[in-house]
C-alpha cells in the first residue's frame, strides 16, 4: 500500500550562536491511510520539530538542510509558500498541547472555524457556520450552537481541546498530527479526548501522526510508533511487538521506567543512568553509548554511529547490541519504504 | 498505669490536618478550595495524596508547612496547632523557626524554585545559616555531603543553577530540603516536571533518603503509579474533598469510590491488557471550585448517582480497618 505521508533523510538543524543543533538528524518515516503513527522521545529528542517540519513552521534560527516529505505524490519541502498554505490545515492539519495559544483570544470558536472553512473551500459564511456547528457537536461539545459563540477562554481545558479538534478537522484532512493533544490535560479528560481522537479517526480514516512523550499513550492508541533520541529514531514498529519485546536498550530502557507497577511498591525502580547529551555536543558514535548497558567499543558503540535498519519486515533497530546489520558496511537497507518512495516518484 | 511523655510523643502524629477548610476570595468569587479535610501522617510514613489539577492538593502542601493559615480547622506538627491564635505560641518566633527547620518542601518546577543569581553552594548553605547550624567550616562540609548524598558531583557548588539540566536540579532542591535534616518533606509534583528515564532516578533518590533517615514524605502527585510506588497510605481528592483514604494494597485490591475507581481505570498502560478492574470512564468535566455543586461533589460525573448524592453529601466513613471513603455507595 502507498504511504500517505513519507518522510526520507530529514534533517531540520538550528543554527545557534552556541553552534549548530542537530535537531532532526536524518528521520525516516512513513504513514499509511488510516494509520496511527506514535512520534514517541523525551524532551529535546527533536519529534515535535519532525511534526513542524512537516508543515514548514520551523522559524529561524531553524532550518530544513536535507531530506524530502512526500504527500500525495508532491515534495513538501520543495513548494512554495502558496503551496504549502494549501496543504497547511487543509489536507493536513495539527492540533497543539495547549489549544489556548493556538487559537485567537479575542474572536470566538465558531468565528475562527468558518475562517478556516473559507479559507479552503467556496462556501457561503452561512453554511461555514452550520458547518462548524456541526463540527462541534461531532467532537461532542454540549450545546454546540452556544458554544460557538463563546470565546476560547471560556471552555474548559478539555472543551477547548476539542473545540481545537474541531477547527483541525474543518476541511476533512488526510492527516492529522497531534502534538502531545493530551499532555496539559487531566487524565480522566486525556482518556475522554483520546477516545474522540480514535473514533473520529474510524469514521473518517485520517492517518493520525501523534507526538506524545507518554509510553502508556501510545500504547492505548498508536498502530505503530517509532522511537526518537537525540535527534534520531531509535527504534521503529508496531506497538504491541515494539513494547512486549524491545530491541533498542533505550527503549527498553524506557519501558521499564514508566512500568512502575512491574516493581513492588517501595522498591528501587530501573533507571537509564545519566543524562540526554546536548544536542550542541553530540558524542561520536552512538548518542545513546554513554548511557547504555550494552554499550561496547568492540562493535563500535562509541566510534560509528549505527544505521538505522530492518530487523524484521516490519521493524526498524538503530543499534549495534540489537542488530549486527546496522554496522555502516550495509547501505540503507530501508526495505519497508523504498517501494513506497519509488512508486511516488514514479 | 501512667505513660511516659516519650512515649505518648511516639504515638502523637507528626502532621495531623482537622477538618480543615480554605476559601480565597477573588474578584471573580469565592474558591472553596478545600472543604473539611482531615488526615494524619506519622513518624516515617509517606502519603501519597492523589488527584486531578484544581483538586486541592497543592493547597493542602502548603497548609501542612504553614505558607498560609486555614480558614477553619487546625494543621497541628508534632501536636502542636501551628496556626493556634488562641495560645501565643504562633508568636513565638523561635519555636517556629524550630519547627520549619523541621518541616521542608521539594517544588515542582525546579526552575522557579532556585534563585538564578545564587551559586549551588550558597543556596544548600542557606538553610543553615539561617537556622544557626556550626561555623562556616561546619556548613561547609555539610554541603559538599549533601550534594554527594543527591548524586552530585562537588563542583556543583561553585556554579549556578541554570548549568544544570531539570533532574539535577531537582537533585539540588532535594538536597536543599535535607540540609536541615527534616522530620517530614512535603514533595508537591516533585518529578511531574521530569522525563520519565530521570524521573526514575529521583523516585530512587527519594526512597534512599526515606530509608536512611526515616524522614516521613507528604507525596503530592497527580499520577497514580508513582503515588502507588512511593506511599504507605494513599488519600484521594476530588474538588476539595479526600474521597478515599486507606493503606496503600487495601487501595488498589478493593478501591471503593468510583472516583477512584474511574481515575485507575483512566491511565494509560504500556500493558494495556492489565487494567485494574473494571474499565470505566468519566464524562464532562471537573466542576468550577467557585460553585461546587450541592451533595456529593462528585455526583455530575458518577454513574452510580441517584437522588440521595444530590442532596446529600457523603461524609468520610470507615469501609474497614483504615480503609475510608466519602460515598453513600460504600460502606
Amino acid at each position: 500500500m502507498a504511504a500517505l505521508l513519507s518522510i526520507r533523510g530529514l534533517r531540520t538543524w538550528f543554527h545557534t550562536r552556541a553552534g549548530i543543533a542537530r535537531a532532526v538528524d536524518d528521520v525516516n518515516l512513513h504513514l499509511q491511510p488510516g494509520e496511527t503513527l506514535a512520534l514517541a522521545g523525551e524532551s529535546g529528542s527533536g519529534k515535535s520539530v519532525t511534526a513542524y517540519s512537516i508543515l514548514r513552521l520551523i522559524q529561524p534560527p531553524g532550518r530544513i538542510e536535507a531530506g524530502e516529505i512526500m504527500f500525495n505524490g508532491t515534495n513538501l519541502l520543495t513548494l512554495d509558500d502558496r503551496g504549502i498554505r494549501n496543504v497547511r490545515g487543509n489536507r493536513v492539519a495539527m492540533i497543539f498541547q495547549e489549544p489556548l495559544s493556538a487559537f485567537n483570544p479575542v474572536q470566538k470558536v465558531g468565528a475562527q472555524i468558518v475562517e478556516a472553512i473559507r479559507l479552503h473551500r467556496r462556501v457561503s459564511r452561512r453554511a461555514a457556520y452550520a458547518r462548524a456547528v456541526e463540527l462541534l457537536a461531532q467532537v461532542g461539545i454540549p450545546s454546540p450552537g452556544a458554544r460557538a459563540h463563546e470565546f476560547p477562554h471560556r471552555l474548559s481545558g478539555g472543551m477547548r481541546q476539542r473545540a481545537m479538534i474541531a477547527l483541525a478537522l474543518a476541511c476533512e484532512p488526510d492527516i492529522l498530527i497531534a502534538d502531545e493533544p493530551t499532555t496539559a490535560l487531566d487524565v480522566t479528560t486525556q482518556a475522554q479526548i483520546l477516545d474522540l481522537l480514535k473514533s473520529l479517526q474510524a469514521r473518517n480514516g485520517m492517518g493520525l501522526l501523534l507526538i506524545t512523550h507518554d509510553l502508556g499513550v501510545v500504547a492505548e492508541t498508536a498502530d505503530r510508533v517509532a522511537v526518537m533520541y537525540a535527534g534520531r529514531v531509535v527504534e521503529e514498529g508496531p506497538v504491541d511487538t515494539l513494547f512486549s519485546r524491545p530491541s533498542h536498550p533505550y527503549t527498553a530502557g524506557l519501558l521499564a521506567a514508566v512500568a512502575i507497577d512491574d516493581v513492588p511498591p517501595g522498591e528501587r525502580l530501573p533507571e537509564i543512568s545519566g543524562m540526554a547529551p546536548s544536542l550542541l555536543a553530540m558524542p561520536q558514535g552512538c548518542a545513546f553509548a554513554a548511557r547504555c548497558p550494552k554499550a561496547s567499543a568492540a562493535a563500535g558503540c562509541f566510534t560509528e554511529s549505527p544505521v538505522f535498519s530492518s530487523l524484521t519486515l516490519q521493524r526498524h533497530v538503530a543499534c549495534f547490541a540489537a542488530n549486527p546489520a546496522a554496522s555502516p558496511v550495509t547501505v540503507f537497507p530501508r526495505s519497508a519504504m523504498r517501494d513506497d518512495n519509488v512508486r511516488v516518484a514514479a | 498505669m501512667k505513660e511516659t511523655g516519650t512515649e505518648a510523643a511516639a504515638r502523637t502524629p507528626l502532621l495531623e490536618l482537622i477538618d480543615v477548610v480554605k476559601r480565597f476570595d477573588t474578584g471573580a468569587g469565592t474558591v472553596h478550595a478545600l472543604n473539611g479535610v482531615s488526615f494524619r501522617i506519622r513518624r516515617g510514613e509517606t502519603l501519597g495524596l492523589v488527584g486531578e489539577s484544581g483538586c486541592g492538593k497543592s493547597t493542602v502542601a502548603r497548609l501542612a508547612v504553614g505558607i498560609y493559615p486555614p480558614t477553619s480547622g487546625s494543621v497541628r506538627f508534632d501536636g502542636v496547632d501551628i496556626h493556634d491564635t488562641t495560645t501565643h505560641q504562633h508568636l513565638d518566633r523561635a519555636a517556629k523557626k524550630a519547627r520549619h527547620a523541621r518541616m521542608q518542601m521539594v517544588f515542582q518546577d525546579p526552575f522557579s524554585s532556585l534563585n538564578p543569581r545564587a551559586r549551588i553552594g550558597r543556596i544548600l548553605e542557606e538553610p543553615l545559616i539561617v537556622h544557626r547550624r556550626g561555623n562556616k567550616r561546619d556548613r561547609q562540609e555539610r554541603v559538599a555531603w549533601l550534594l554527594e548524598r543527591v548524586g552530585l558531583k562537588p563542583e556543583a557548588a561553585a556554579r549556578y543553577p541554570h548549568e544544570f539540566s531539570g533532574g539535577q536540579r531537582q537533585r539540588v532542591g532535594i538536597a536543599r530540603a535535607l540540609a536541615l535534616r527534616p522530620d517530614i518533606m512535603v514533595c508537591d509534583e516533585a518529578v511531574s516536571a521530569l522525563d520519565v528515564s530521570i524521573r526514575a532516578q529521583i523516585l530512587n533518590l527519594l526512597l534512599d533518603l526515606r530509608r536512611e533517615y526515616q524522614v516521613a514524605y507528604l507525596f503530592i502527585s497527580h499520577d497514580l503509579s508513582i503515588v502507588r510506588h512511593m506511599s504507605d497510605r494513599v488519600a484521594v481528592m476530588y474538588l476539595g474533598r479526600i474521597v478515599e483514604l486507606a493503606l496503600r494494597d487495601d487501595l488498589w485490591r478493593q478501591p471503593c469510590h468510583p472516583y477512584t475507581q474511574a481515575l485507575m481505570s483512566a491511565i494509560p498502560s504500556v500493558r494495556p491488557g492489565r487494567k485494574n478492574g473494571k474499565w470505566m470512564r468519566l464524562e464532562g468535566d471537573l466542576p468550577s471550585p467557585f460553585a461546587p455543586p450541592p451533595g456529593c461533589r462528585f455526583q455530575t460525573r458518577c454513574p452510580f448517582a441517584e437522588a440521595r448524592c444530590r442532596s446529600e453529601e457523603p461524609l468520610l466513613k470507615r469501609v474497614e480497618g483504615e480503609h475510608w471513603a466519602a460515598c453513600h455507595h460504600c460502606a
